[in-house]
């Protein structure tokens, strides 16, 4: 037994991926959780509109943060301006007694807002707009729509490029007639139109079985599912390329969903983690998905609302991209290759630097 | 060398300061089928990805055809276990532009030249070795290429298996493919058209396995018992042994020597030479 307990050892030893997973996650997890585990809102982004937006600003408590002040401002600037999540609270005071909108999509925040005005008696009842039963499945949906689509884009492609790697078959095709575009497109296309079947299924069922309300334009929530789609894939093949087997693309794949469940805001809001922390949140994609899905879905945001988080999908997917089809492009083709102009005809490569570290490992 | 005979000339591949293929020429004739052997390490895989364009030589050149005319058998089969035969080499052939009554007639000949045809709907992992490798090699063969390179075809394949497959290699050579195989079996080695043999990323015998046997020097000799000499080596339940003078006790018997003698004599006299 002594024998089986020191060779385990040994091979843990010699996997670093696996041995920093045990020794750095529960440290990262208890750091993460320490920090972001917080249902506590000591702060709420308000607005504050109408010709008597000053004198309220004054009566509001200070949980209440007041972000904007518009005097000439009317209930449906307000709405307007909670529906692009600009604000959670709204007081509009133009007519004679003074309204408080909440946006509901922000239930933490929501909660808040409507205990600390009910221990005002003469606070007026504020009015719950967007997801006006404060229904966690109306939130929970659009977020779980951004995990699965990460599960799909990352994981499931890394392990279909990894399995490629493994089995031999990826310098079969670096050798068959492919550009490597061809190659990363043939391979991602598939789960591309799988995760977009999914989104939809998702979206469908969550209407169906948990009244998710749907209020946007589809096509929005489309783009930014298109724009979130090119991260998570793009992040699938980056994570396949430094990852020799399955096991470490699963390892991996895990390591990058989990940041994102605990730290975009999907659980726990990000306005209540703590600020060493909470630029990561802003790091990750699903950050940013998930207010496009809540966005279009539960608020019916338009695409002035969005312009944000769908711009900053769109750089973090132009430069996760660039990044795994450089890595892919070095997996297919790690030689420099002269091709002559003819493409039927004669290659001829003449030497001249040397092999790359790839091949060091195990060419021979 | 010509438009039509690819290869590699005066080729060097260097892994940092590891020497991986050190000053290697090989001429690949159309019709012809030349054999790379050597232990492990030797640099026989390095050469077919050289070949390949996998990788850079560090000096040397490598002619070749555009990547339409190549077919290329690598050493884990290329056959994907989640796709039946049938799918296997429709993809293989979909990759060269291999379509229609083309593709039908191509497909129907390999699957009864390989004996696959009988397992058509079978999933490639639940193929034995052989037939993996028997369809390997008919995805390489699908689009009828000039040069047709095999990365140890035949090991861990049954001696049955390797008989057709040789088969199958022999043929697509008489088509007018320029093949090159890789082997660690000498035996099989001494079935090619030419031979070369690698030690340590270097030439260590090349040319027709006759010629190479007939170019052994000295004499070969057969015994019992081991003999006191660096030139001597087991061969079954007895010893050969190896003198550039011939043999004086009258317990060596001559022996007819073949490629795997020659072998060992020329890398035996290298590292003694060294």
């Amino acid at each position: 037994m002594w024998a089986l307990v020191l060779k385990e050892f040994r091979q843990v030893r010699r996997d670093h991926r696996t041995l920093a997973m045990m020794i750095v996650m529960p440290l990262l997890l208890l750091v993460v959780f320490g920090y972001a585990a917080s249902f506590d809102v000591t702060e709420i982004p308000t607005v504050v509109v109408g010709p008597r937006a000053s004198a309220a600003t004054d009566e509001l408590p200070e949980l209440f943060q007041v972000t904007e002040s518009q005097q000439s401002w009317n209930r449906t600037d307000a709405v307007d301006y909670l529906r692009n999540g600009d604000a959670t609270v709204a007081v509009v005071t133009s007519g004679e007694e003074p309204q408080v909108l909440i946006d509901g999509t922000e239930l933490f925040s929501a909660r808040s807002a409507i205990t600390a005005l009910s221990q005002n008696p003469s606070a007026p009842e504020p009015e719950i707009l967007f997801n006006k039963d404060l229904d966690t499945s109306a939130i929970m949906v659009p977020a779980i729509a951004g995990m699965i689509l990460i599960f799909v884009g990352t994981m499931i492609t890394s392990l279909g490029v990894v399995r490629e790697r493994q089995s031999g078959t990826l310098e079969q095709l670096a050798v068959m007639p492919f550009r490597p575009r061809d190659v990363f497109v043939g391979k991602v296309a598939p789960y591309f139109v799988v995760a977009a079947i999914d989104l939809v299924v998702i979206v469908g069922v969550g209407a169906w079985l948990f009244d998710v309300p749907f209020n946007g334009s589809p096509w929005l929530l489309g783009l930014g599912a298109l724009l979130f789609l090119f991260v998570t894939l793009g992040l699938g093949v980056l994570i396949s390329s430094v990852s020799e087997n399955q096991g470490q693309a699963i390892q991996l794949a895990l390591m990058s969903l989990l940041p994102q469940v605990l730290l975009s805001g999907m659980i726990f809001p990000i306005s209540s983690m703590a600020a060493s922390i909470r630029w990561i949140s802003y790091l990750l994609p699903l950050t940013y998905f998930t207010e496009i899905s809540r966005g279009v879905m539960v608020r019916g945001e338009g695409i002035s609302g969005l312009w944000f988080p769908l711009t900053m999908l769109a750089v973090l997917g132009l430069v996760i991209f660039s990044f795994a089809i450089v890595r892919f492009r070095h997996d297919l083709t790690p030689a420099k290759v002269k091709r002559s102009r003819q493409p039927s005809a004669v290659s001829v490569e003449r030497g001249a630097g040397s092999a790359g570290p790839q091949e060091e490992a195990g060419a021979r | 060398m010509n438009a039509t005979n690819w290869g590699l000339e005066r080729v060097s591949v260097d892994f940092g300061n590891a020497h991986a293929l050190q000053d290697v020429s090989v001429t690949l004739n159309p019709g012809t089928v030349v054999g790379v052997a050597g232990g492990d390490g030797s640099g026989k895989t390095t050469l077919l990805r050289t070949l390949l364009g996998l990788l850079t030589p560090s000096s040397g050149g490598v002619d070749r055809p555009g990547g339409d005319d190549v077919g290329y058998l690598p050493a884990g089969s290329g056959v994907y276990p989640d796709l039946t035969v049938m799918e296997n080499l429709k993809f293989a052939a979909g990759a060269y532009g291999v379509r229609g009554d083309e593709y039908r007639v191509a497909r129907d000949e390999l699957l009864e030249r390989t004996g696959l045809d009988k397992a058509h709907d079978r999933l490639g992992g639940n193929l034995s070795g052989g037939m993996r490798q028997k369809l390997g090699l008919a995805m390489a063969l699908v689009h009828h290429p000039r040069l047709l390179v095999l990365d140890e075809p035949s090991t861990g394949v049954d001696p049955v298996s390797r008989s057709e497959l040789w088969r199958l290699v022999s043929e697509a050579a008489r088509d007018g493919a320029s093949v090159v195989m890789t082997t660690t079996y000498l035996d099989e080695a001494g079935r090619c058209d030419a031979v070369c043999v690698l030690d340590e990323g270097a030439v260590l015998l090349q040319g027709p396995p006759n010629d190479l046997v007939a170019g052994i020097g000295g004499s070969v000799g057969e015994t019992t018992s081991r003999p006191n000499t660096r030139y001597a080596w087991r061969r079954g339940a007895s010893w050969r042994v190896w003198s550039p003078d011939g043999f004086d006790s009258s317990s060596v018997r001559p022996a007819a020597p073949d490629l795997q003698d020659a072998v060992i004599v020329a890398a035996l006299r290298r590292r003694v030479a060294a």
